[in-house]
C-alpha cells in the first residue's frame, strides 16, 4: 500500500502540472495545436491512473484547455471522480472543471446527486460552498428536484457564508423545478430580514430576479421591500430593491405615490451615482404623472449628461429617452444639450442622442434637425453610424404618418439626396418611403415623378456603385413611380430611353422586373400622347425601339424578368402588327394599365378570415425533398403577397387580348385563382373605392401655398454632394422666410395670440397625407388586438408564474429524498424517458459495472485496512445495487417540509384574501404619516395636473373613516391570528399525518401527533424542538428548534448553548470553545416564530441522552435592552436515531431467520380504548418505524438506526384494549431503550 | 443576471472565461473573438457600455443570438493589458457592474500582490476561485473586499494544510523543473512492484 503511494508520487515527478502546461504552450507558439494534442494524450494517460492527485492535476490542466476552446466533455467522468475526493484541494479542482464544462445535457450528472448532497451537508463550510457554486452552474431538473430539500435546510444554516449561497441557488432550483417555489417561498421571504447583510442581499437578489418576469405575484411583498428600502444602507441592496419597485409600480399606481417621497429623498441625498440613476429610472417607470418628480429627474439627468464621465453621459441620455415617451416637452427643453451630444466622439453616445432626437421633432424644427443630421452624415466615418443616421432620418420624418412633415417636396428631395450616401444598406428603406409618399400624397406626384426621372437618368451612377444590398433599390421605386404616374412626366420619351439602357440588365432581378413592367406603362402613355398628336413616325420609332431592346430582358436569368419580358415582347409584336395596318391601338394598350391603386393596410392580410375547410398547415403537394434549392426570398419591397397582387391587378385585362395559347392558359388559371382568392384586390369595386376619392380631393389640397421662391422643377445637377447648398435646404430657407413674413404680418396686426406665436399650428402645411387606414377585408377593423406581450414559451420564467399568496396545500411539499427504487421499471425510467439515447443504457450499464468493481475493491481494501471512514463516492450506484434499501422517505426529512408551511398559514389563516387586504391597507397609507404628506398637494406641485391629487383631497375624509374601520378589522384579525396560531401547531401536524392516514384510510380520524416537544418556556419565549437524522451520517443529529416569541418586544442576539457530554457534542462555529453558544441566525419580532437548526455529534446511540443547555437572549425595548437567560434540558431519545426504512416482507423474514438479531424484548401497553390502527400509527410516528405488513389486528414493523442496527417489531392487539409488542434486535440495550420509549409515547 | 464574464488581453487572448449559460467551446471562443473585436476598437475615453442590440450589427453572423437580444449589455473596463468584460441583462445596474469589476480587480490585486497579466495566465484557477466569491450562478454574491480576501486566504490555508507531506515532493519537483535541467525522459516506466497484499 505504502509502496504504491511512493510509486505514485515518483511517477508524478515527471507529470506536467498546470504551470508547466501554460509555460509549454507559451514556448510552443508556432506549433501550439500540436503541443496541446500531445498534452491531451498525456492527460489521458494520467486520468487512467489510480492516484487521485494525478487525476486532479490532469483535470486542472483540462480546465485550462477548455478556456482555450478545447472540448473536454469526454473527461466528464474523471471530473466527477475528482469532485468526489475527500480533500478540499482536489474537490475544488473537480467542481471548477464541472462548473466550466458541465451543462444540462451532461449525462454523468445523474450520478452526482448523492455526492453533491454529501458535500452540501459537509462540516467544512468551504466544501459546501464549492458544491453550491458548482451546482449553480450545472443545475438540471433532476438535481433541482432531488436537492431542493437539502438546499432548503442550508438556508437556515448557522453560517452566513453558506446561507447566502443557499439562498441564491434557490433561484436556479426554481428555474428548473418550479414546484419548489411555493414551499420554499416563505423561508426565502424570511431571509429578507436576515441579520447578515450578505444573506439579505442574496434574498433580495433572488426575489428581484423572480419578480422581474412575473411582477404581479410579488406585489404583496411591497411593504417588506419598502421597509428595507428605508432602512438599508447597502447600496447594492438598495439598487436591486429600487429596480424591483420599477417593475412593480406600473401594476399598482398607489405604490408609486407611496414611493415618491423616499425616492426623491434618495435622489437629493445620495452621492452614489448608480443609486441616483436607478432612483430616476424607477421614478420614470412608476410615477410618470408626478410632474415635480419628473422635473427633478430631468434636472439631475442634465447634470449627468453634462458630466465629463462618458458613462454618466450615456446613462443620462438613456434615461432621458424613457422620459421622452411620457414628457416630451420636458426633454425638448434640453434640445441644445442633446444636439451637442450628436457631435460627441463616442459612437454609443451619438446613437443614444439620435434616439432622443427622434422624439423631439416638431413641425417647426423638423427641417432644421434633418439638415443637421445630413451634415453629420457627410462627416460621419464608418458606414454603421451613417446607416443609423439614415434610418433615423427616415424614421423621424415618417413617424406618425408623416405627422411633422409640412412640405413633401422637401421630403422627396431629402430622400433623393439620401440616395447619394455612400455604401448604405438602407436603399430599400428609402425606396419604400418614396413609394409610400408618391402613392399616398397625390399632390406630390408630379414633383416626385420628375425627381424619379432624374434618378433614372442618373441611374448609371447609382447602379455602378451597386452592392447587392445597396442603394440600387431606389431604382425599383423610381421606375415604378415614373411608370405608374407617367402622366406627370415632362419627357416620357427620354425616361423610356433611360430605362432601356444596356446598364439596366446588371441590376438585381426584382428591379429589372419592375423596369420591364413600367417600360410597358411608359410606352402606353407615350403611344396615347403620340396618337393624340398624330405623330405616326414617333409611334413607329418608339415601337421599334421596344421591339429592339426588349430581347435583352428576355435573355435574363431571372425567371420573373424573363417571363414578363417574353409576355410584353409578344404583346409588342402584336401591337406593331396592328400599327403596320394603321390601326390605332393606343387606347387598348393604355387600358392595360388603367385604374387606380389603393394602398392596403399592413394588417389586412392577417385580418382575412381563414375560409372553412382550408387547412393552412396541410401540404398542398408532398413536401419537397430537403435537397430543394433555396430560392431565397428576393429582396422585395413589399410582402411577397402584395407585390404579386399589384402586378396581378395591372396585368389582368391583358388576358383577353392575348393570342398565345400557353400564356392564355396560364393566365386563365391564375385569374380563376384570383377570383376565388379573397386576398386579391378586385379591380372593379374597390378601385372606385369611394372612401379614397372622398378623402382626397385634389383640389382641396393647398398646393397653391407652395412658396414661389422655390421652383417646382429643380434641375438636379448630377451628383452634387460637394455643392454646399442642397436642394432640400432651399425649402428650409423658404420656410424660414415664410415664417418671418408671417411674424411680421402678425406683428403688424398686433395679434392677441402673440404669446403663442410659435405654436405648432402656425407652420403652414403644404401637403396633406392621405391618412387612410388602407384597405381591410370586410368586417375586419383596424384596431389590432395582436395579443399582449407575453413571456416566450421557452422562457423558464413562464412556469414560475405562480400565485405565492395562496396557502400551501397539503401535497405541496418539496420532494423528500428517497433512495432509488430497485424495481426494474424505476431503474430504467430515465432511459425510457429519453429513448433517443439508446446507447446511454449500455453506457450506464458499463459504468455501473465499473463502479461495482471499484466498490468491491474498495470494500476489500476497507476490510483489510480497517479504514472505515466512509468514502463519499458515487453512492448512487451502491443504492442501485442493494436490494435492502428501498424507497420511501425517512420521516425526519418528511417532517422537515412541514415547518416552512407554518409561516404561510400564519399569514393567511383568517381569510384567503388577507394578504391582499394587508397590501391595500398598507397602500392606503394611513398607518404611515409619511404617505399623508405625500398625497396632500404640495405647494410646488399644486399646479401639476395630478389626476389623483384632486381625487384624494375630495375623498380624504371618507378614506380616513374607512381606514379607521380597516384598523379595527385589522385588530380583530390579529386576535384571530393569535388564536389560530394555537391551532396552528395542529395544522402542521395534520399535514404530517396525511402520510399515515393513507395507511389507515378506514377508521376514525387520528388524534393529532407532533414530533415537536416543548424544550423550555418563559414569559418571553417558547422553544419546541424535534430531532432529525440522516442515514449516511451515523453520528450526526440535527435538532431543529422553533423559537416562538411571546414578548411584546424584539428579541435579539439569541444564543443557544448546550453543555457537551462525553457522548454528545454540539457543533460550534470554528474556533469557539465549549462554553460559547451558537448564535441563532435571526431576530424575533413580537409574535413571530422562526426555526433554527443545531447539529450534534453523537458517539453511541443506544442510550437516551439528557443534555443541559441555556438560551440567552436580549429583550430590546425602546429605551434599553436587558439580557435574559433560559435553562433547559434537551432530551434525545434513542428513537431519535431510528429511520423508518421500508422493508419488503421477504427481506423482513430473512432478517428474522438470519439469527443475527439475537436480543429480544417485549412490552405491553394499554391502548386506552383507541383503535388498533391509532396505536400502530403512534408507534410508527413517534418510534420512526415503517410498516412491513399488517394483517387485521397485528402488524410487523421495521426500522433501521443511523448506525445500521436493524430493529424488527411485532405489534399485536390482544382483546381488551391491550397491545403487546415483541422486538428483536442485535443490540439489546438499544432495543430495550427504544421499546420503553415507545411504551411511554404510544400509550 | 450576469450572463458571462470574460477577461482577455489586448490581443484577444482569453485569460478567463466564465459563462453562466451553456455554450459549447466553439461558440464560447467565437463570442470572445467578437467581443474582443467590438471592445478593442473603442477609444480609451468613451463610455464602457455596449448595447446587445448593436452587438456586432453589420456582420453576417448574427451574434445577437450568441448572447441574448437587445436586453443585454456589454459592460467592460480596460486595465493595462487586460479587458474585463461582463455581459449582463437589464436587471443589473450598469454602474453597479462597473463597481463590481473594480472590486474584482482590486481583490485580484490584493490576492496576487500587484496583479499583472502573468498572474492571470499562470493562476487562472485561483482567479476562478476569487470570482466564485464574488459572483455565483450569475448573481452577485459578495462585494465586500475584506470578506472576500479573508475567505480566499482561509481556503488557501486549508489547501496548504492538506498538501502537507503529499505536497512536499511536488514542490521539490517544481523547483527542480525550474532549474531547466536537460530534458529527462518523461515516460520512465517504473517496474511493477509486487504489492504486499
Amino acid at each position: 500500500m505504502a509502496l504504491k503511494k511512493v510509486k505514485g508520487s515518483l511517477e508524478r515527478v515527471f507529470d506536467k502540472n498546470l504551470h508547466d502546461l501554460v509555460r509549454g504552450i507559451r514556448n510552443h507558439k508556432d506549433d501550439e495545436a500540436k503541443f496541446i494534442a500531445q498534452c491531451i494524450d498525456e492527460i489521458k494517460q494520467e486520468l487512467r491512473q489510480d492516484n487521485i492527485a494525478v487525476k486532479a492535476n490532469a483535470v486542472a490542466k483540462l480546465t485550462y484547455l477548455q478556456m482555450l476552446g478545447y472540448d473536454i466533455s469526454w473527461a466528464a467522468f474523471n471530473v466527477i471522480e475528482v469532485m468526489s475526493s475527500n480533500k478540499f484541494t482536489f474537490k475544488r479542482i473537480g467542481y471548477l472543471a464541472a462548473s466550466q464544462s458541465f451543462h444540462e445535457e451532461t449525462e454523468v450528472l445523474m450520478l452526482t446527486t448523492n455526492m453533491i448532497r454529501k458535500d452540501l451537508s459537509s462540516q467544512n463550510q468551504y466544501d459546501a460552498a464549492i458544491a453550491l457554486n458548482g451546482l449553480s452552474c450545472f443545475m438540471t431538473p433532476d438535481l433541482a428536484r432531488d436537492l431542493a430539500n437539502d438546499v432548503m435546510t442550508l438556508m437556515t444554516s448557522t453560517r452566513p457564508y453558506i446561507r447566502k449561497r443557499a439562498v441564491l441557488i434557490m433561484y436556479k432550483i426554481f428555474l428548473k423545478f418550479p414546484e419548489a417555489l411555493r414551499p420554499a417561498f416563505p423561508r426565502l421571504k424570511e431571509k429578507l430580514e436576515d441579520p447578515d447583510p450578505g444573506v439579505q442581499s442574496a434574498a433580495v437578489n433572488v426575489i428581484c430576479e423572480l419578480a422581474r418576469k412575473n411582477p404581479k405575484n410579488y406585489l404583496s411583498l411591497a411593504p417588506v421591500f419598502f421597509k428595507l428600502m428605508t432602512s438599508s444602507t447597502n447600496n447594492w441592496v438598495l439598487i436591486k430593491i429600487i429596480k424591483l419597485f420599477g417593475a412593480l409600480t406600473p401594476l399598482e399606481p398607489r405604490l408609486g405615490k407611496k414611493l415618491i417621497e423616499p425616492l426623491t429623498n434618495l435622489i437629493h441625498s445620495t452621492s452614489a451615482m448608480s443609486l441616483l440613476y436607478e432612483c430616476i429610472n424607477t421614478v420614470i417607470a412608476g410615477m410618470p404623472n408626478h410632474n415635480a418628480s419628473i422635473q427633478l429627474c430631468v434636472q439631475k439627468l442634465r447634470i449627468l449628461i453634462e458630466d465629463s464621465d462618458q458613462n454618466l453621459k450615456y446613462l443620462g441620455l438613456l434615461a432621458m429617452s424613457k422620459i421622452l415617451k411620457t414628457h416630451p416637452k420636458s426633454v425638448q427643453a434640453h434640445k441644445d444639450l442633446i444636439l451637442q451630444c450628436l457631435d460627441d466622439k463616442d459612437e454609443s453616445i451619438r446613437l443614444r442622442a439620435l434616439d432622443l432626437l427622434y422624439g423631439m421633432v416638431s413641425k417647426k424644427n423638423l427641417m432644421e434637425i434633418v439638415r443637421k443630421l445630413m451634415v453629420h452624415m457627410d462627416k460621419a466615418e464608418g458606414s454603421m453610424y451613417r446607416d443609423e443616421l439614415l434610418s433615423k432620418i427616415v424614421q423621424i420624418c415618417s413617424q406618425n404618418n408623416y405627422q411633422y412633415i409640412t412640405n413633401f417636396e422637401w421630403y422627396v428631395s431629402v430622400l433623393v439626396e439620401l440616395t447619394r450616401v455612400e455604401g448604405t444598406r438602407h436603399g430599400s428603406v428609402i425606396a419604400s418611403q418614396m413609394l409610400d409618399v408618391a402613392i399616398r400624397v397625390k399632390a406630390i406626384r408630379a414633383f416626385a415623378v420628375e425627381q424619379m426621372a432624374q434618378l433614372l437618368e442618373n441611374s448609371h451612377t447609382v447602379a455602378s456603385s451597386a452592392q447587392r444590398n445597396g442603394i440600387c433599390e431606389v431604382l425599383y421605386a423610381a421606375a415604378w413611380i415614373a411608370g405608374e404616374f407617367s402622366e406627370h412626366l415632362r419627357d416620357p420619351r427620354g425616361t423610356l430611353d433611360d430605362m432601356l439602357r444596356q446598364k439596366v440588365t446588371s441590376l438585381p432581378g426584382h428591379i429589372q422586373a419592375v423596369f420591364v413592367q413600367n417600360i410597358m406603362k411608359l410606352y402606353a402613355a407615350i403611344l396615347v400622347k403620340y396618337e393624340e398628336d398624330e405623330d405616326n413616325d414617333g409611334i413607329r420609332e418608339v415601337s421599334d425601339l421596344l421591339v429592339e431592346k426588349l430581347p435583352m430582358f428576355v435573355q435574363s436569368g431571372d425567371l420573373e424578368v424573363q417571363e414578363r419580358a417574353c409576355c410584353i415582347l409578344q404583346l409588342m409584336k402584336y401591337v406593331k402588327k396592328l400599327q403596320d395596318k394603321d390601326v390605332s391601338c393606343a387606347d387598348e394598350v393604355a387600358a392595360l394599365f388603367a385604374g387606380e391603386l389603393n394602398p392596403v393596410a399592413p394588417k389586412a392580410q392577417r385580418k382575412v378570415a381563414v375560409p372553412e375547410g382550408l387547412d393552412l398547415d396541410k401540404w398542398i403537394n408532398d413536401p419537397p425533398s430537403d435537397s430543394s434549392d433555396d430560392e431565397g426570398p428576393a429582396n422585395s419591397l413589399f410582402i411577397p403577397d402584395d407585390s404579386r397582387m399589384m402586378n396581378e391587378s395591372m396585368t389582368r385585362p391583358v388576358v383577353e387580348e392575348l393570342s398565345d395559347d400557353e400564356l392564355e392558359r396560364r393566365r386563365e388559371a391564375r385569374r380563376a385563382e384570383t377570383q376565388n382568392n379573397p386576398h386579391y384586390l378586385k379591380l372593379g369595386a374597390s378601385a372606385k373605392g369611394s372612401k379614397y376619392q372622398e378623402v382626397v380631393n385634389v383640389e382641396d389640397i393647398p398646393v397653391a401655398n407652395i412658396d414661389l421662391s422655390v421652383p417646382l422643377y429643380v434641375p438636379v445637377t448630377e451628383n452634387s454632394p460637394q455643392s454646399t447648398k442642397r436642394l432640400s435646404d432651399k425649402y428650409l430657407e423658404a420656410e424660414r422666410q415664410a415664417r418671418k413674413r408671417d411674424k411680421k404680418r402678425r406683428h403688424g396686426k398686433k395679434s392677441k395670440r402673440r404669446h403663442k406665436s410659435e405654436s405648432e399650428e402656425d407652420v403652414p402645411v403644404v401637403h396633406k397625407v392621405d391618412i387612410m387606414g388602407g384597405e381591410m377585408p370586410e368586417g375586419a377593423t383596424e384596431s389590432g388586438d395582436e395579443g399582449n406581450l407575453e413571456l416566450d414559451d421557452n422562457d423558464p420564467h413562464k412556469l414560475l408564474d405562480i400565485d405565492l399568496d395562496r396557502p400551501l396545500d397539503a401535497d405541496e411539499k418539496l420532494p423528500v429524498r428517497t433512495h432509488r427504487i430497485v424495481s426494474p421499471s424505476a431503474e430504467d425510467r430515465p432511459v425510457e424517458e429519453k429513448k433517443k439515447h439508446h446507447r446511454k443504457d449500455k453506457e450506464k450499464e458499463k459504468k455501473r459495472k465499473e463502479k461495482e468493481k471499484k466498490k468491491s475493491k474498495k470494500e476489500k481494501k476497507r476490510n483489510k485496512s480497517g479504514d472505515d471512514s466512509a468514502h463519499p463516492s458515487l453512492l448512487i450506484a451502491t443504492e442501485l445495487m442493494s436490494p435492502g434499501h428501498e424507497a420511501i422517505p425517512s420521516p425526519g426529512e418528511e417532517e422537515e417540509v412541514a415547518p416552512p408551511s407554518a409561516p404561510v398559514k400564519k399569514d393567511t389563516t383568517p381569510k384567503k384574501e388577507e394578504p391582499k387586504d394587508d397590501l391595500d391597507f398598507w397602500l392606503s397609507g394611513q398607518d404611515a404619516p409619511v404617505a399623508v404628506e405625500v398625497t396632500a398637494p404640495e405647494p410646488g406641485a399644486a399646479a401639476d395636473v395630478d389626476s389623483d391629487a384632486e381625487d384624494t383631497s375630495r375623498h380624504k375624509k371618507k378614506k380616513e373613516k374607512k381606514a379607521k374601520k380597516e384598523k379595527k378589522e385589522k385588530k380583530e384579525k390579529k386576535e384571530k391570528k393569535k388564536k389560530s396560531k394555537v391551532a396552528n401547531d395542529e395544522d402542521v401536524d395534520s399535514g404530517r399525518r396525511d402520510g399515515f392516514e393513507e395507511l389507515n384510510s378506514d377508521g376514525p380520524p387520528l388524534p393529532p401527533m407532533s414530533s415537536y416537544r416543548l424544550l423550555a418556556e418563559d414569559s418571553n419565549i417558547k422553544m419546541t424542538y424535534e430531532t432529525r437524522v440522516q442515514s449516511q451520517q451515523g453520528q450526526q443529529l440535527i435538532v431543529s428548534v422553533i423559537f416562538t416569541s411571546l414578548a411584546e418586544q424584539h428579541l435579539k442576539s439569541l444564543e443557544f448553548n448546550v453543555m457537551d457530554s462525553l457522548n454528545t457534542k454540539m457543533d460550534r462555529l470554528p474556533g469557539a470553545t465549549t462554553h460559547d453558544g451558537v448564535p441563532v441566525p435571526f431576530q424575533l419580532p413580537p409574535n413571530s416564530f422562526n426555526e433554527g437548526q443545531f447539529a450534534f455529534q453523537v458517539q453511541s446511540i443506544n442510550v437516551a441522552q439528557k443534555l443541559r443547555g441555556t438560551l440567552t437572549y436580549t429583550i430590546k425595548t425602546e429605551e434599553s435592552s436587558t439580557s435574559e437567560k433560559l435553562d433547559f434540558k434537551l432530551y434525545l431519545p434513542c428513537t431519535a436515531f431510528l429511520i423508518a426504512t421500508p422493508c419488503s416482507s421477504d427481506a423482513f423474514a430473512r432478517l428474522l431467520q438470519g439469527g443475527e438479531l439475537s436480543s429480544k424484548y417485549s412490552i405491553k401497553l394499554s391502548s386506552g380504548g383507541a383503535p388498533f390502527s391509532h396505536v400502530l400509527a403512534k408507534v410508527c410516528f413517534y418510534g420512526h418505524f415503517a410498516i412491513v405488513e399488517q394483517i387485521d389486528q397485528s402488524a410487523s414493523l421495521y426500522s433501521c438506526s443511523t448506525q445500521g442496527h436493524h430493529i424488527c417489531l411485532l405489534v399485536k392487539a390482544n382483546g381488551g384494549g391491550d397491545v403487546s409488542i415483541d422486538g428483536k434486535c442485535a443490540d439489546g440495550s438499544l432495543l430495550s431503550n427504544v421499546m420503553e420509549e415507545i411504551k411511554v409515547t404510544a400509550s | 443576471m450576469i450572463k458571462a464574464i470574460v477577461v482577455f488581453n489586448n490581443h484577444g487572448k482569453p485569460r478567463l472565461i466564465k459563462f453562466f449559460q451553456h455554450y459549447n467551446e466553439d461558440m464560447q471562443q467565437q463570442i470572445v473573438r467578437e467581443t474582443f473585436h467590438l471592445v478593442s476598437k473603442r477609444d480609451e475615453n468613451v463610455c464602457n457600455f455596449l448595447e446587445g442590440g448593436r452587438w456586432a450589427s453589420g456582420k453576417n453572423s448574427d451574434p445577437e443570438n450568441l448572447i441574448g437580444g437587445s436586453d443585454y449589455k456589454i459592460i467592460y473596463r480596460h486595465y493595462a493589458t487586460l479587458y474585463f468584460v461582463f455581459c449582463v441583462d437589464s436587471s443589473e445596474s450598469e454602474l453597479g457592474i462597473l463597481d463590481l469589476i473594480q472590486v474584482f480587480v482590486e481583490t485580484l490585486d490584493k490576492a496576487f500582490e500587484n496583479v499583472c497579466e502573468l498572474d492571470l495566465i499562470f493562476h487562472v484557477d485561483k482567479v476562478h476561485y476569487i470570482l466564485q466569491e464574488l459572483v455565483m450562478g450569475g448573481m452577485v454574491l459578495e462585494t465586500n473586499m475584506t470578506e472576500i480576501v479573508t475567505r480566499i486566504e482561509e481556503q488557501s490555508k486549508l489547501e496548504k494544510s492538506e498538501a502537507g507531506l503529499a505536497g512536499a515532493p511536488a514542490r521539490v519537483v517544481s523547483a527542480a523543473k525550474n532549474l531547466d535541467l536537460p530534458k529527462l525522459p518523461s515516460n520512465i516506466q517504473l517496474p511493477n512492484l509486487p504489492s504486499f497484499r
